[in-house]
């Protein structure tokens, strides 16, 4: 029992976190913009290798130089949005999807070229896990990784109720077009959607990167797993994204406990395909995910 | 020397131009006649390739078989366990909405990787499949060898694009660019929209798996880290876009000339000194992605624009 949360539940809960901010972008981008944005991943890797860069400059602690890559996230998905996606939404948005799928390649080589293509790590050295009442033993990282994620969701909570301009997203995702008559200006939601989705998904990108290491491939890889907690969460709905990810974060590293025998029930080489079937089995039979999302 | 060398660089680049025409062809069933996006290629190319190569390979006690069948047994193999993938695939996630159906082909991809990676029994894992034999190996060998080939690989375009043209100008394709452009009417008419998807998912996936066949003999060895397989899939995307989607002659145009930028910039950069080779590969994909958005903005209709076929009233 302890050991299925030490070595299960708690990293479930850690990459889960991961997942979880980089949905929040996913599912607000594609309620207000209605299109599923494949550079998500790839714009949590700029953001990780921002701070990468940042860490080299200034040793101290990653999480402390984390407005760097949110800084430079920030920028390359405003910069995306202006000259690669804005051209297109006329059109169909499945033409976003696939310049958005040529941005993820864009992102990619960008990184390659600058920071190289092999495995960089922010910290060297092995830390020892911090153990609680003798019995926890949970590594440092995946602490701070928790509680930094629900203190995130939420202010992110209170941003989307309280605030002026969080309401008008919830109104621009939930209804369009009797958002545009109210008189809201749809460009500046649109904006902010990419300021907050671009920050959260760098968060994500240095704690992926801090739990193993940087790497050009990094959020590709997490991508799927992050669609699918997009859809589990309701698309349009940040906070379901959130559970989503938790959700999704757990089952993918619960499936490999030694439930019903002493081998692992779904082998850990096969743990990233949990997503995809959590994913497909909720968009067959329930379309709209766990907190009523929108159906497009 | 220098001559008979460039030549035969042109006939390598044709050959790999030719097997990137088939998965051309074959995303334009997909995208360019049904409107279904597939980011998947990669994988159905795998599971083609890797079909046919324990076809015909000699028995092996690495992997699966080693049936040491002749080649067109594998290549049919190949387009059999391509399609049946895709039908398995296409039952499950057709219905979906176009994202949605995106971000599955995904997973899709990423599943059949996994397994290849993961079964050694059926694939000999990483160290992959050796000695995968060419048609006619045993009587040709050498440069001769690669002309005979690229006869093989340009039969098989040939043959291909009869076959999607067929499919065009059929009833059959014209309901199904009828449900690309309008499902809800195409449905209204009484077409059964999941059915032609489905059908169509399935002969696109059975060509992607004849393009994987054609590389694995070709290459004579076959191993998950062969290649990129991002990289395929999206440049098979920029050949479809920049070609013409709807149109079988477009989407063979832009693959051949999309694959000759390609190799002609992997000449000029292999001059550069070494440390920047590399640098230089990332330089070209940073610059393909941008020739697809130029692509999308302002040449959506590619070189070879669709032109619906006219409307016989006999």
């Amino acid at each position: 029992m302890i050991d299925f949360i030490n070595l299960y539940l708690v990293p479930g809960l850690a990459i889960g976190s991961v997942y979880a901010l980089g949905a929040v972008g996913i599912s607000m981008i594609f309620g207000i913009l209605r299109f599923a944005h494949f550079a998500h991943g790839d714009l949590m890797t700029l953001g990780g290798y921002g701070v990468l860069t940042a860490v080299w400059l200034i040793p101290v602690n990653p999480l402390l130089l984390l407005p760097f890559g949110i800084a430079l996230a920030i920028v390359a998905a405003l910069a995306v949005d202006e000259f690669f996606y804005k051209p297109l939404r006329k059109l169909p948005t499945i033409y976003t999807v696939i310049a958005s799928f040529g941005v993820a390649l864009i992102f990619r080589s960008l990184a390659q070229l600058f920071w190289s293509s092999g495995n960089q790590v922010f910290t060297s050295g092995v830390r020892m896990p911090m153990v609680l009442f003798d019995t926890f033993r949970i590594s440092e990282l995946h602490a701070q990784v928790i509680v930094l994620t629900v203190v995130i969701a939420i202010a992110l909570h209170f941003f989307l109720t309280r605030s002026k301009l969080g309401r008008a997203m919830r109104a621009v995702s939930d209804e369009p077009e009797l958002a545009a008559v109210a008189g809201l200006d749809t460009e500046k939601v649109v904006r902010w959607t990419w300021v907050i989705g671009a920050s959260l998904a760098a968060i994500a990108g240095v704690f992926a990167g801090m739990d193993t290491s940087m790497h050009p491939n990094l959020g590709w890889n997490l991508l799927l797993a992050m669609f699918a907690a997009a859809v589990l969460g309701g698309i349009g709905k940040p906070m379901g994204a959130i559970a989503g990810g938790l959700i999704i974060g757990i089952a993918e590293e619960t499936v490999t406990f030694t439930w019903f025998s002493d081998d692992a029930f779904i082998s850990p080489s096969y743990k990233s395909a949990v997503a995809f079937f959590i994913m497909v089995a909720l968009l067959l039979f329930r379309p709209q995910g766990l907190f009523k999302g929108r159906l497009l | 020397m220098e001559i008979t060398g460039l030549l035969f660089y042109l006939v390598s680049v044709l050959i790999a131009g030719g097997i990137y025409a088939v998965l051309c062809l074959a995303l334009n069933v997909q995208w360019g006649m049904g409107g279904l996006f597939n980011a998947g290629i990669a994988g159905f190319f795998a599971v083609g390739a890797y079909a046919s190569a324990i076809v015909t390979t000699a028995a092996s006690s690495k992997h699966l078989g080693g049936f040491a069948l002749p080649i067109p047994f594998g290549l049919l193999a190949a387009m059999i366990v391509a399609g049946v993938t895709g039908f398995v695939v296409a039952k499950i996630c057709v219905r979906l909405k176009s994202d949605y159906l995106a971000m599955a082909s995904v997973g899709i991809a990423e599943i059949l990787r996994l397994v290849i990676v993961n079964e050694s029994w059926l694939t000999n894992g990483s160290l992959g499949i050796a000695g995968v034999p060419r048609p006619f190996g045993n009587l040709v060998q050498g440069r001769a060898a690669d002309l005979l080939y690229l006869g093989v690989v340009w039969l098989c375009v040939a043959l291909v694009y009869i076959l999607c043209q067929r499919l065009y100008v059929s009833p059959w394709g014209r309901t199904l660019r009828a449900i690309r452009d309008n499902e809800d009417s195409a449905r209204a008419a009484g077409k059964d929209v999941d059915w032609f998807r489905l059908q169509t998912f399935v002969i696109g996936c059975a060509l992607m798996g004849l393009a994987g066949a054609l590389s694995a003999h070709y290459f004579k060895f076959l191993s998950p880290s062969a290649t990129e397989p991002l990289l395929v899939t999206f440049l098979v995307w920029v050949m479809l876009m920049a070609g013409g989607s709807g149109n079988n002659r477009g989407a063979i145009v832009g693959a051949l000339v999309i694959w000759f930028i390609w190799s002609a910039t992997e000449i000029i950069t292999s001059r550069l000194p070494p440390e920047w080779i590399t640098r230089s590969s990332y330089i070209r994909m940073l610059l393909v992605g941008l020739l697809l958005q130029f692509v999308l903005q302002k040449f959506r209709s590619g070189l070879v624009p669709e032109k619906s076929p006219k409307i016989r009233s006999d």
